[in-house]
């Protein structure tokens, strides 16, 4: 009798996972749900907008946009993985930008050091999130929140104590602004460039190197990972440093770019970045996500934020667009995960 | 053979005014299955946290190979051999097999400067590893855990401990979620544990499986080790009516006894005969 009833459906499951073969392995993939909402969102501008915003020129402004946002995405995602939030970047990104063009604008010293300082100054921040993390267990959604009003408030507070203003105009110097400034072609920001470069450093970091694994393991069990022998608390306080730095770097690339430098600015990044990472199909509580859908996430996000622009729509609509593909990313996410451990169960 | 892979000698432990374990000394020798029962609250958590270097017992000795041992860590504990398996086998439901296995000592390749995972030998290991104690529906690394059932995945886990060298086997309820078929397979793999020479310490609110594997139980009751015999001395009415204290159970062949009395001899229900697994 059970014998029988197994002997019925096998067959069924075989042919099932047979004629899943290549797209089926794709639709497991965690990175389906982001490439099907990049692809869908694409198609839509292109026709839509037509074709301007196909041209080099409709690219350059969603590719200027996605490589900010990116930068800072990148890390945050690690941070999500691994059961964290980071919110203080709001707050760094124009406390960094503060930090150079005072050091090197208003005080006049080379580059480099105002650069050091703003890059420096970010990863101390992001130290000190991940230390009172650590040693409170106060959820980092509340402790950088605290991190967060705590440096806007500094920056605030010793921009006017030292400048007298508010803002503050830097003129980089020729090689800075060749590294982190310059427009290429006239149009692509050469922090494209950037955002490339710690796209793959990162994914190297997550996906090929032996610590991306302790990542995907402190989000998904935090007491099994340090039973496991994972050094969690090091590792909590480096992705928290890591994110603290990518946030000084955009921070420092746009007071190169725009060369002067705002106490406010910075606070849509907080969300943005979050919601290029949840588009990008990490798991909000941790355990799942990958840089490749991080990358497909934010250049979706940056398209449909750009590509408003192009139609004929009101740009506000493009929030409303932005915020239904948030939920929807969410929705197919947990389709896919679903998908994913329920297709590998029929096997074999 | 003449020293007890592990010793507790004297052991109490108390958190702050509240003693949780008092006076426990047991032994547990290679290749036996030792059965911790005991009920809620009995002191069983704080027993294997002890063992395994989570706590620190606030006196007594622990002696492992008949040398006096102390764990200030839980990393301490691993690394001299004791391996815990907690009740959903302490995995990570959406990383793969692979990946999982290896948490904390993944195998790395060299490719050009970058210190890189390697992900073939990981699954080809995972997969052997688990394949080797029975479980042959595991065939791909690449797996998630999530997609398993519960008995494969505390299999997974009890097969990871071994693999890794573990000489002490904790197991944390391993059957307390599982189906029938779940758990003899557990069962099974706690046997095959077993004729390795590993010494596994198995705790269980079941006595149908304690009865299938044990070779020596121990009841904890109120943090104090309240019976010790080997298999075969005892029925398992005996053990039940120890585990739950004796009282309870007296107070409830009362109350049967009692609406027996006013039923005309009907018992309230047919009591299903339980019977031995495997």
């Amino acid at each position: 009798m059970i014998s029988g009833i197994q002997n019925g459906a096998a067959p069924a499951a075989k042919q099932k996972s047979g004629a899943s073969g290549g797209f089926g392995h794709l639709l497991r993939r965690p990175e389906a749900g982001s490439l099907l909402g990049l692809v869908a969102v694409f198609v839509f501008f292109a026709i839509v907008a037509g074709q301007v915003f196909v041209s080099p020129a409709g690219f350059a402004s969603w590719l200027n946009v996605a490589a900010e946002i990116g930068i800072v995405a990148l890390p945050i995602g690690l941070l999500m993985i691994a059961g964290e939030l980071d919110l203080s970047i709001g707050s760094v990104i124009p406390a960094s930008s503060l930090m150079v063009a005072v050091v090197s604008g208003y005080w006049g010293l080379p580059d480099i050091i105002g650069i050091a300082a703003g890059l420096a100054f970010g990863t101390l921040v992001g130290y000190v999130n991940g230390i009172l993390v650590v040693k409170t267990g106060v959820p980092s959604l509340i402790v950088t929140i605290g991190t967060m009003f705590g440096v806007m408030g500094l920056t605030l507070g010793l921009s006017v104590l030292v400048t007298g203003s508010t803002s503050t105009g830097l003129t980089p110097d020729a090689l800075t602004t060749t590294l982190l400034g310059q427009f290429i072609a006239g149009m692509f920001q050469v922090t494209i460039f950037w955002w490339i470069a710690f796209a793959l450093i990162v994914g190297y970091f997550l996906h090929f190197s032996p610590w991306g694994n302790w990542v995907y393991a402190l989000g998904g069990d935090k007491i099994s990972a340090r039973n496991a022998g994972i050094p969690t608390e090091k590792l909590s306080i480096g992705l928290f440093m890591s994110s603290g730095f990518a946030a000084a770097f955009v921070g420092v690339s746009q007071v190169i770019v725009y060369q002067s430098a705002q106490v406010a600015g910075g606070q849509s990044f907080i969300f943005n970045s979050i919601m290029c990472v949840v588009i990008g199909g990490v798991l909000l509580t941790g355990g799942a996500g990958s840089v490749l859908g991080i990358v497909m996430g934010t250049i979706t996000f940056a398209i449909v934020n750009q590509g408003i622009y192009f139609t004929s729509f009101d740009a506000n609509l493009g929030s409303v667009i932005i915020g239904a593909l948030l939920l929807l990313a969410v929705l197919m996410n947990d389709t896919f995960r679903k998908l994913a451990l329920g297709a590998t169960k029929k096997k074999g | 053979m003449t020293h007890p892979v592990l010793e507790l000698r004297n052991v109490n432990k108390s958190f702050g005014p509240i003693d949780v374990l008092h006076d426990i000394s047991l032994k547990i020798n290679a290749g036996e299955v030792l059965c911790l029962l005991g009920d809620n609250g009995a002191g069983k958590s704080t027993l294997i946290k002890t063992l395994a270097g989570v706590h620190k017992p606030t006196s007594g000795e622990m002696l492992m190979d008949g040398k006096p041992v102390v764990f200030e860590t839980p990393k301490q504990g691993s690394d001299a051999g004791i391996a815990t398996v907690h009740q959903f086998g302490g995995t990570f439901p959406l990383m793969s097999i692979g990946r999982s296995f290896f948490v904390g000592v993944e195998p790395t390749k060299k490719i050009g400067p970058f210190k890189v995972f390697d992900r073939k030998t990981a699954n080809e290991t995972a997969v052997k590893a688990v394949r080797e104690f029975g479980i042959t529906r595991i065939d791909d690394g690449d797996r998630l855990i999530g997609g398993l059932s519960g008995g494969e995945r505390q299999s997974l886990a009890i097969a990871r401990a071994v693999h890794f060298g573990a000489r002490v086997l904790i197991l944390d309820e391993p059957t307390a979620a599982l189906g029938v078929k779940q758990s003899s397979h557990v069962l099974r793999i706690i046997l095959e544990a077993r004729k390795r020479g590993i010494a596994v310490i198995f705790i269980t609110h079941q006595v149908t499986h304690a009865m299938a594997v044990g070779d020596h139980f121990a009841v904890l009751i109120r943090g104090a080790v309240a019976a010790n015999f080997m298999r075969g001395e005892k029925t398992r009415e005996e053990i039940t009516d120890l585990m739950a204290g004796g009282e309870a159970l007296a107070s409830l062949d009362a109350e049967v006894e009692d609406y027996m009395e006013t039923h005309d001899g009907h018992a309230p229900q047919p009591q299903p005969k339980a019977e031995p697994v495997a």
